[in-house]
């Protein structure tokens, strides 16, 4: 049983790895073959990593499943891996998410092909981002976080529609910026901690108990900040996602939507928050001002764009504004809002962009004057769950986008001890217009696309409806959705222990 | 009366080897006909591989001779088995490129060894004169080689520039050497500083001195504002060649760099860590920002090491903190070298292979590499992002360790290291550049025929530099017993 709590989080996250490579070897030309190993392999990821939901103690608030063992023992970094009740929903949505994208890839691989390459590359993204979400190592924490960055740049660089490489390295350098400053800022926790450390767990005992003097706290604020807030990311650091999530392969985008964005809310939650205390309740009416513009801005792009995916793209930026917000109040209902909203929006999102790309195989456009309207005549399935996942994405009660939002703009009404309460209080009516706005863009789209009366142009076009692979792919996620709408607790009663212990240990809880 | 000393030849083994090498490739050349001239290359490669035996030998030892001016210690053993692993690959990739040539292969070679026989005696100098001598026995056979391209006028343009710049910087050099004698009256390393950190240190003419020395490492190294012959110099150069140079040269520069700096002129460091500042932002900027308008690859891997300078030049800006901190300095520098010989190698070798192909090295010319020549695509693929500074690759802990001291020194080194970071991240500009070409763009689509020998040693530094990047402590293990920190 030990040997199981040890290595079952190793197992799960290197199996996709080491499948990259395996696909890596083999010959060309057996293309079956070739996607059926990647299904297997992301297949017998995701049977691991929901095994450990057996053994995994809901009750306990600590680390469950930690390895902690010698890996550079000059700078004294570790192999220091394991999960709580704040990773594991963010770890399972990756395995899941991933096994999702492998059966859809069964069907479709976007052109120019290169299936071997295609599929290597997403099974070395999966460990990069499963990596993110159990590193208890600052130094294996960025090493997986920039993990993520090469098979990213090159699925969006490779399988990308027309404007791919501008937006492959865009996302590159965009994102590599941030998280340079980053790791500049894990220095400066290392060395200025006695006696020094990479170890996040550590760390966090150190700053709670007043370890980091203020000065230092906001300077590595700002560089830890930097690469967070990119990845989320938080308007104004938005402009490298409308073009990565438009141009990247439909696989590209729902991974991208789905965990990679989550790493950066995740840092926030499990690094800056925790380690430097002072300075994230100091800068976080920022954090929250610019959530909520976010909130706004994402909702008035929405409203203005003329391309399906990019709308989807824009608000992924209003919806991380939200979590953002949650985290910004720095109380327990907000960060817990937070981690249900990063779960919700990586479901919700994603399942959009898997109908975006669906949408875009049968129509070959993504404008949504041309594809005019009428879908519901069309292809009444797709119309329908495109109309189900964007209703649920709007936030209807009942639906897994309800809670994330409810739970952070109640969050705001009353923030943490110290923070400005008639500040929040005004955030939160603009993040509630935001909501209204929201609910706006989404149904004119609906109306622009799947309503009204189907154009000359597609009523002798042979359009399919909804494939079986697609519905493989997708059940899960609507299963999901629904699920995570009735049941909250499901989510929600996962973090609780670990968010409040968290904050008792910053002194906020 | 002078004392004859008994010369250790255990500890020169290694010197002697080569320069036996050296004499047998002259020879039998003379000897051979002229399908048979290459033979020189896999004479040389015995030799150096005898060479590289003997060094082995002396792991662990701490031998000293000649009195006290060539010494043996885990610094001098590293650097030789690095100087030494260069040669073979440089040996490697030479051998199509100058037997299709039909080049002057003896020559060649004779001259090849010999600029590395000056490497290795660099790593065992602890005394001014022999560290010039050695450095002007890098330099000189390279001003010859450079030119070797004989019937392209833009590889003799290369000779000269390197051969006028060579002098002028050893000139100023030795100008600033003979003043320290003056002033210290010594050549030995250790008498230089236990002198400077007495009354000889005081006054300007040292200062002067450590500073004209400081420029002409400038030129070798091609720090800004010294750097411009470089790219001209490496594009100019037969492709093996400019590995050469970007490589072995510049770390035989560093080495000697390392040695001058913490050995003979540590007690003034306060007058020049900020040269070094200085030095080091410079460089990484101005070559970065000139890499990224290149068009021909040799050209843009030159700008692109003269950035990758600065960044060797950085830890030498945070001496003068605690002790731990300068070793951790040393440790960085140092291990940036190493690692940086190892991942620009392995892209010359690829740009070798593309040479035989498309003799303009154009960035274009590596479009559809991918499906060219898979291997060697990945195997550039993966050294560009080393380059660039990207995990899981060797070359993030290079620049991790160089971050690590800086932003434990604090204060300045702290701007410094903001400053690289926004420095790698222009890089992946240019190196992704090429990536995009090789992965993104539709080439021709025949396979490109690359010689064994040159896709093996591709393969085997792209091996090195992942497994390097997973398992660091591997290669992390050496600096602490090598450092020259007391």
């Amino acid at each position: 049983m030990s040997g199981w709590e040890q290595s079952a989080i190793t197992i799960a996250t290197f199996l996709p790895a080491a499948g990259a490579m395996v696909i890596a070897m083999l010959p060309r030309d057996r293309d079956r073959f070739i996607r059926g190993t990647a299904v297997v392999v992301t297949g017998a990821a995701l049977v691991v990593a929901v095994a450990m939901l057996f053994s995994f103690d809901f009750g306990a608030s600590g680390l469950q499943f930690e390895l902690d063992v010698a890996w550079i023992s000059v700078i004294g970094a570790r192999y220091h891996v394991g999960i709580d009740g704040i990773s594991l929903a963010l770890f399972e949505l990756t395995f899941l998410l991933t096994f999702l994208c492998a059966v859809y890839s069964w069907k479709v691989i976007p052109k120019p092909g290169k299936t071997k390459a295609f599929l290597a590359l997403m099974l070395l993204l999966e460990t990069g981002m499963a990596g993110t979400f159990i590193a208890f190592d600052l130094v294996l924490f960025f090493v997986f976080w920039e993990l993520v960055l090469v098979p990213m740049y090159f699925l969006i660089g490779i399988w990308g529609s027309a404007n791919r490489e501008y937006a492959a390295i865009k996302f590159f350098l965009y994102t590599l910026f941030g998280s340079v400053f980053m790791l500049l800022g894990f220095l400066g926790m290392f060395f200025q901690s006695e006696p020094h450390t990479f170890d996040i767990i550590r760390l966090q005992e150190y700053a709670a108990g007043g370890g980091f003097d203020r000065t230092f706290q906001l300077v590595a604020f700002i560089g830890v900040f930097l690469g967070f807030a990119i990845k989320v990311p938080m308007w104004p650091f938005h402009t490298w996602l409308p073009d990565a999530h438009t141009e990247a392969p439909t696989v590209g985008s729902v991974l991208l939507a789905g965990i990679l964005l989550k790493m950066g809310t995740y840092g926030f939650i499990r690094i800056a928050l925790p380690i430097l205390p002072d300075a994230a309740k100091s800068w976080a009416p920022w954090i929250a001002l610019l959530g909520v513009i976010a909130i706004v801005y994402g909702a008035l792009a929405c409203l203005a764009q003329k391309d399906l995916k990019r709308l989807i793209a824009f608000s992924s930026v209003g919806h991380m504004g939200f979590v953002m917000l949650g985290i910004a109040t720095m109380t327990p209902v907000g960060i817990n809002a937070a981690i249900f909203g990063m779960v919700a929006h990586g479901v919700i999102t994603g399942m959009l962009f898997f109908e975006v790309g669906s949408i875009y195989d049968r129509y070959h456009t993504r404008e949504i004057a041309e594809i005019g309207g009428g879908m519901m005549l069309k292809v009444p399935y797709l119309a329908g769950l495109f109309a189900f996942t964007a209703i649920a994405s709007l936030g209807l009660p009942g639906l897994a986008g309800f809670w994330g939002e409810v739970l952070a703009l109640l969050s705001a009404f009353s923030p943490a001890e110290g923070l400005s309460i008639p500040l929040y209080r005004t955030l939160m009516v603009f993040g509630g217009i935001g909501t209204i706005l929201t609910a706006g863009y989404f149904l004119w789209m609906l109306q622009r696309v799947n309503m009204g009366t189907l154009p000359d142009r597609w009523r002798d076009e042979a359009i399919v409806d909804v494939s079986r692979v697609e519905w493989v792919a997708w059940a899960p996620l609507l299963v999901a959705i629904l699920l995570l709408g009735v049941w909250p607790r499901l989510i929600l009663g996962l973090s609780e222990e670990a968010v409040a212990s968290l904050l008792t240990l910053v002194g906020l809880g | 009366m002078l004392e004859t000393q008994a010369v250790d030849y255990h500890a020169i083994l290694p010197e002697l080897i080569v320069s036996g090498t050296i004499l047998l490739v002259i020879v039998v050349d003379v000897f051979l006909g002229r399908d048979r001239k290459w033979w020189a290359m896999p004479i040389s490669l015995v030799g150096t591989a005898g060479a590289l035996a003997a060094t082995l030998t002396l792991i662990g030892e701490r031998r000293e001779t000649f009195d006290g001016m060539f010494v043996v210690d885990p610094f001098a053993v590293l650097f030789k088995v690095f100087f030494l692993g260069t040669a073979i690959v440089v040996l490697a990739i030479s051998l199509r490129y100058f037997r299709e040539g039909r080049y002057f292969q003896g020559e060649y070679y004779f001259l090849l060894l010999t600029a590395f026989l000056g490497s290795l005696t660099i790593a065992s100098s602890r005394d001014l004169l022999m560290l010039f001598i050695s450095l002007e026995l890098v330099s000189a056979p390279g001003f010859l080689i450079a030119a070797f391209r004989k019937s392209d006028p833009r590889s003799n343009e290369s000779g000269l520039k390197f051969f006028l710049i060579g002098v002028l910087s050893a000139a100023v050099m030795l100008y600033g050497m003979s003043l320290i004698y003056g002033v210290t009256g010594t050549t030995r390393l250790d008498g230089i500083a236990e002198a400077l950190a007495g009354p000889a240190g005081e006054g300007p003419l040292p200062l002067a001195a450590i500073f004209m020395v400081i420029v002409g490492f400038g030129f070798k190294v091609s720090a800004v504002p010294f750097q411009f012959w470089a790219p001209d110099t490496y594009e100019g150069a037969p492709v093996p060649v400019a590995a050469f140079l970007s490589v072995a040269s510049k770390a035989a520069g560093f080495a000697g760099l390392l040695i001058l700096m913490f050995l003979g002129f540590g007690p003034l460091s306060e007058f020049w860590t900020p040269i070094f500042f200085v030095l080091s932002a410079a460089t990484m900027t101005i070559g970065n920002l000139l890499a990224l308008q290149q068009t021909q690859v040799v050209r843009l891997l030159a700008y692109s090491s003269i950035a990758q300078a600065g960044y060797m030049l950085l830890p030498f800006a945070l001496v003068g903190g605690s002790v731990g901190n300068d070793r951790a300095a040393f440790a960085a520098s140092m291990l940036y070298i190493l690692i940086y010989g190892v991942m620009n190698l392995g892209a010359f070798t690829v740009v070798v292979a593309i040479a035989r192909d498309a003799p303009g090295v154009l960035v274009s010319d590596f479009a559809g590499l991918s499906r060219r020549a898979p291997v060697l695509a990945i195997g550039m693929g993966v050294f560009l992002v080393s380059l660039g500074g990207i995990p899981p690759t060797a070359g993030f802990w290079a620049k991790f360790f160089i971050f690590t001291a800086a932003i434990e020194r604090g204060g300045l080194g702290v701007w410094l290291a903001a400053i690289m970071v926004v420095n790698s991240v222009i890089s992946l500009y240019y190196y992704l550049a090429i990536a995009k070409q090789m992965f993104f763009a539709e080439g021709e689509d025949r396979p490109l025929a690359s010689p064994a020998l040159l896709t093996g040693v591709a393969a085997l530094a792209m091996v090195a530099v992942i497994v390097l990047g997973v398992y660091p402590d591997l290669f992390a293990r050496f600096p602490p017993g090598a450092t020259l920190v007391p």
